[in-house]
C-alpha cells in the first residue's frame, strides 16, 4: 500500500494558475488544483460547461496548464473516448486523459455518454465535482441536490426528492475503481487518483464540493462545512475497487471512533436547508444511523 | 478497379480509402450498412483505425470532434433523426473549426415515423456552417468522400457528404474504386495547425467574449464574432478552393468536371430542371423524353449546396426562360429551400438584366412516396407552358 501524501509531500508543481475566476471560497478551486498535481503534466482534459468553464477563464487567457478540450453538455464522457481513440492510433501510451463535469453534467444531462463509455470500459479517469445543483446557472436543482434543499427552482419546499446516487450507478458498470471524495479532503482525493491512475478501463471519481454562494454559508467556512458532512456520516469517503466497497480517511476512522456529529449541526451550518423542520431532520438522522449500523457490523 | 456494390459501400471504400483512422458511429436506417462495414475493416485489420461503437448519435459526433482537436482524421455517418440529434455538436463541429466528413444517408424526419428518403434531415441542418455536398451515383459518392477529406483539411470547415437512402444507399451499381497509391497522391496525412497535446497546451473552445481581448502579451485576440465572420468568409472561399480540388482530382483520377454544377443538355436549353441528389438522374429521363418533343429542356443538379454556388449559378441560368426547381425537403411556411436560395442568387445576379427567368417549384418524394417519371415529365412539361402555381406543387398528393 502507497504511503499517505501529507501536505509536506505533495508535488510543489501547480497546474492551475493562481487568480482564477473561481468565486471567493469556491471548493473546486481546491479539489481541481490538488486533483491536477495528482494527475500531472501528461494529462488531457475535457471539460463541459459548468462553474469549473468559468474557473478555467475567458479567451485567449486560461488558467488551467493542461491541454484542455471544452465540449458540449451532454458530451464529456464521449469526448473523452475520441481522444483515447487519437491517443491510441498515435501510439501515445503515456498520456492521462481526464474529465472534469458538474454534477449535472453528470447526473443529469452527461449520464447518458458516461454510461456509454463505462460500459466500453475507455481508459479514462471521470471526476464528478458535486456541489449539489446547477450554480453556475443561478443555483437550480440537479439530480444530486439532496432533499430539503432550497434552491432557486424549489423556492419555498425545498428539493422533494433523495439525491441520485451516482457513484453506485457507476459501481453497477462493474469499474475498476469508484471513488468518493471531498473538497475537505484533498489528500484523500491526490492519494486516491495515484492509487487508480494505472488501472484498466473507467475511473470514476464523485467529489463533494462546498459551494458557499449555493449552500449559502460564509466563504471561510467551507473546509468546515465539507467536513461536517462527513464527521456526520452523511457524506462518505469510500472507494469500490473491483467490487470491493471501503471507507477510507476521515469516514474510516468514524468507524473505529463509533461517534457521529449529529446531522442538525451540518444543516444548520447553511441557509439552503434553513426549512427542515425538526421531524425532517430526525428523519434523515434515523437514516444515517441505519447506514452507519451496516458500516459498525461489517467491521466487527 | 470497377465493382458493383451498393452505395453505402462506395462510401466505406472512400472513408477507407482516405485513411479516416476515428470512426464513431450509432446505427440508424439506413446507415447502418455503411457503419458495418467500416467496422467490418477495422476488426478484419484492413482499415488501421479505432471503431467507436458509441450510445447516441450525440456522442458519435462528440467522439470526432474530439479525435479531430486530438490530430485524428475522423469519420461518422447517420441519417434523419440521428442527424437531428446531433444538431448541437453539428454546430459545434464547425464553431471549432474541425475538418470531419460526415456521411448523411438522407432520410425523411419523424414525426410521424417514416424510415424512407427524403432530404429533411440535411437540409434542415443548412445554417450550422458545414459545407454540404450531394451526390447522384455511386461514383459520386465515392469521390465526393475523398474530395471532401481534401477540402475539409484544406480550409478547416467540416463536410456533408449527402446522399439518397435506399435510392442510392441500398442499390447495386457499377463504379470505379480509385488506386490507393492515386488517393495517396491527392490526400496527403492530416496535419492540423494544433492537436491537443500535453507538450503545447491550449485551453479549447473557452468562454469567448462578445468583443476582441488582448492576451498576456497584450496581442488582441477575436472576439466571438470575429471567429464567426471567418467561418462564414472562409466558407465563401472554399467555393475556389473546392474548384482547386476538383482540378487537382481530375488530373489525378481522369475524371470530374464542374466542382459545382452537373449541368445535362443545359447549353441550348430554354427551360431548366434543378434539383439535389439522385433525382436530377431521374430527370435527365424527362427531358430526354420531352426533347424529343421538342421541348428545349435541361437539367442541373447542384453538388455544393453550402456554400451556395451563386455566381455560377446564376452565370448558368442566365437568360433561360424559366427554371424548375424540384424538392424532396421545404422550409414549412414557405417554399423549397434550394428554390429561395436559387431564387435570391438569380435576383442578385440578373435583376433589371432582362435575363430573369421565371422560377416554379414543386415538392416530390416526401416520405420516401414514389415519384414517378411520367409525373416529372407531366409537371416540367407543364412548367414550359406557363406559371402552374405562385406557389410550391406538391407532385402526386392525394387529397
Amino acid at each position: 500500500m502507497q504511503a499517505k501524501t501529507t501536505i509536506l509531500s505533495l508535488p510543489t508543481e501547480e497546474f492551475v494558475h493562481p487568480g482564477t475566476r473561481a468565486c471567493t471560497g469556491c471548493g473546486l478551486a481546491i479539489a481541481y488544483r490538488v486533483g491536477l498535481k495528482a494527475l500531472g503534466k501528461d494529462t488531457i482534459l475535457v471539460v463541459p460547461p459548468s462553474c469549473l468553464t468559468v474557473l478555467q477563464g475567458l479567451f485567449p487567457i486560461a488558467s488551467t496548464k493542461l491541454p484542455c478540450l471544452n465540449v458540449t453538455f451532454a458530451s464529456t464522457a464521449a469526448a473523452a473516448s475520441g481522444i483515447l481513440a487519437t491517443l491510441k492510433v498515435q501510439g501515445k501510451d503515456n498520456i492521462q486523459v481526464a474529465a472534469w463535469a458538474g454534477d449535472g453534467g453528470t447526473s443529469d444531462i452527461g449520464l447518458q455518454a458516461l454510461s456509454g463509455a463505462a460500459e466500453r470500459g475507455e481508459n479514462f479517469i471521470y471526476f464528478c465535482y458535486d456541489n449539489e445543483g446547477y450554480m453556475n446557472t443561478g443555483v437550480q436543482r440537479s439530480g444530486t441536490t439532496p432533499i430539503g434543499a432550497v434552491t432557486a427552482n424549489t423556492p419555498f419546499k425545498g428539493k422533494l426528492q433523495q439525491k441520485k446516487d451516482v457513484p453506485a450507478i457507476m459501481a453497477a458498470h462493474n469499474l475498476s475503481y469508484v471513488a468518493a471524495c471531498s473538497a475537505a479532503y484533498p489528500l484523500d482525493l491526490f492519494d486516491k487518483i495515484k492509487k487508480c491512475m494505472d488501472m484498466p478501463g473507467t475511473k470514476y471519481f464523485h467529489i463533494h464540493i462546498p459551494c458557499p454562494p449555493g449552500w449559502g454559508y460564509d466563504a471561510r467556512y467551507g473546509i468546515k462545512v465539507g467536513r461536517l458532512a462527513v464527521e456526520t456520516g452523511y457524506y462518505d469517503l469510500y472507494e469500490i475497487v473491483n467490487g470491493e466497497f471501503k471507507l477510507t480517511a476521515a469516514s474510516e476512522k468514524l468507524v473505529e471512533k463509533r461517534k457521529l456529529v449529529p446531522v442538525r449541526e451540518y444543516f444548520r451550518s447553511q441557509s439552503r436547508f434553513k426549512i427542515l423542520t425538526d421531524e425532517q431532520i430526525a428523519a434523515t438522522q434515523s437514516q444515517i444511523d441505519a447506514k452507519w449500523a451496516k458500516y459498525y457490523k461489517k467491521d466487527e | 478497379m470497377h465493382i458493383i456494390e451498393n452505395g453505402n459501400v462506395a462510401a466505406a471504400l472512400g472513408v477507407k480509402l482516405c485513411h479516416a483512422n476515428v470512426i464513431a458511429a450509432y446505427p440508424i436506417t439506413p446507415q447502418t450498412p455503411l457503419t458495418e462495414k467500416l467496422s467490418e475493416y477495422v476488426e478484419a485489420g484492413e482499415m488501421k483505425a479505432e471503431y467507436i461503437p458509441v450510445e447516441s448519435e450525440h456522442s458519435a459526433l462528440a467522439v470526432c470532434i474530439a479525435a479531430s482537436s486530438a490530430g485524428a482524421r475522423s469519420f461518422t455517418a447517420t441519417s434523419a433523426n440521428g442527424l437531428l440529434y446531433m444538431h448541437e455538436q453539428v454546430q459545434w463541429a464547425a464553431g471549432a473549426r474541425l475538418p470531419l466528413v460526415m456521411c448523411v444517408v438522407n432520410r425523411a424526419v419523424g414525426a410521424p415515423w417514416n424510415v424512407w428518403n427524403d432530404q429533411q434531415d440535411s437540409i434542415s441542418q443548412r445554417d450550422t456552417g458545414w459545407i454540404q455536398m450531394y451526390c447522384s451515383d455511386h461514383q459520386q459518392i465515392i469521390d465526393s468522400v475523398i474530395k471532401a477529406y481534401w477540402l475539409a483539411e484544406k480550409v478547416s470547415i467540416p463536410i456533408m457528404v449527402c446522399y439518397d437512402g435506399y435510392i442510392l444507399s441500398h442499390t447495386y451499381m457499377p463504379f470505379d474504386v480509385p488506386d490507393q497509391e492515386k488517393v495517396d497522391k491527392f490526400l496527403p496525412p492530416f496535419r492540423p495547425d494544433y492537436a491537443l497535446n500535453p507538450e503545447t497546451p491550449a485551453n479549447l473552445n473557452t468562454v469567448t467574449l462578445p468583443d476582441v481581448r488582448m492576451d498576456v502579451k497584450g496581442e488582441l485576440a477575436h472576439g466571438y464574432m470575429e471567429i464567426r465572420y471567418l467561418l462564414h468568409e472562409e466558407m465563401r472561399t472554399s467555393l475556389a478552393v473546392a474548384a482547386e480540388g476538383e482540378k487537382r482530382f481530375a488530373d489525378i483520377f481522369g475524371r470530374g468536371g464542374d466542382p459545382y454544377l452537373e449541368p445535362y443538355l443545359c447549353d441550348d436549353a430554354q427551360y431548366v430542371a434543378v434539383g439535389l441528389g439522385s433525382m436530377t438522374y431521374q430527370l435527365r429521363v424527362a427531358v430526354d423524353t420531352l426533347r424529343k418533343e421538342g421541348i428545349k429542356v435541361g437539367v442541373m443538379g447542384v453538388r455544393f449546396y453550402r456554400p451556395f454556388p451563386d455566381e455560377a449559378i446564376a452565370k448558368a441560368l442566365k437568360g433561360k426562360k424559366g427554371v424548375i426547381v424540384y424538392e424532396k425537403a421545404l422550409s414549412y411556411g414557405y417554399e423549397g429551400a434550394l428554390v429561395s436560395d436559387l431564387k435570391s442568387a438569380l435576383y442578385e445576379y440578373l435583376a433589371g438584366t432582362g435575363k430573369l427567368p421565371v422560377v416554379q417549384n414543386f415538392i416530390a418524394g416526401i416520405g420516401g412516396r414514389d415519384i414517378k417519371t411520367d409525373d416529372l415529365i407531366q409537371t416540367l412539361r407543364a412548367a414550359t407552358q406557363g406559371r402552374v402555381s405562385i406557389q410550391p406543387v406538391w407532385i402526386g398528393l392525394k387529397l
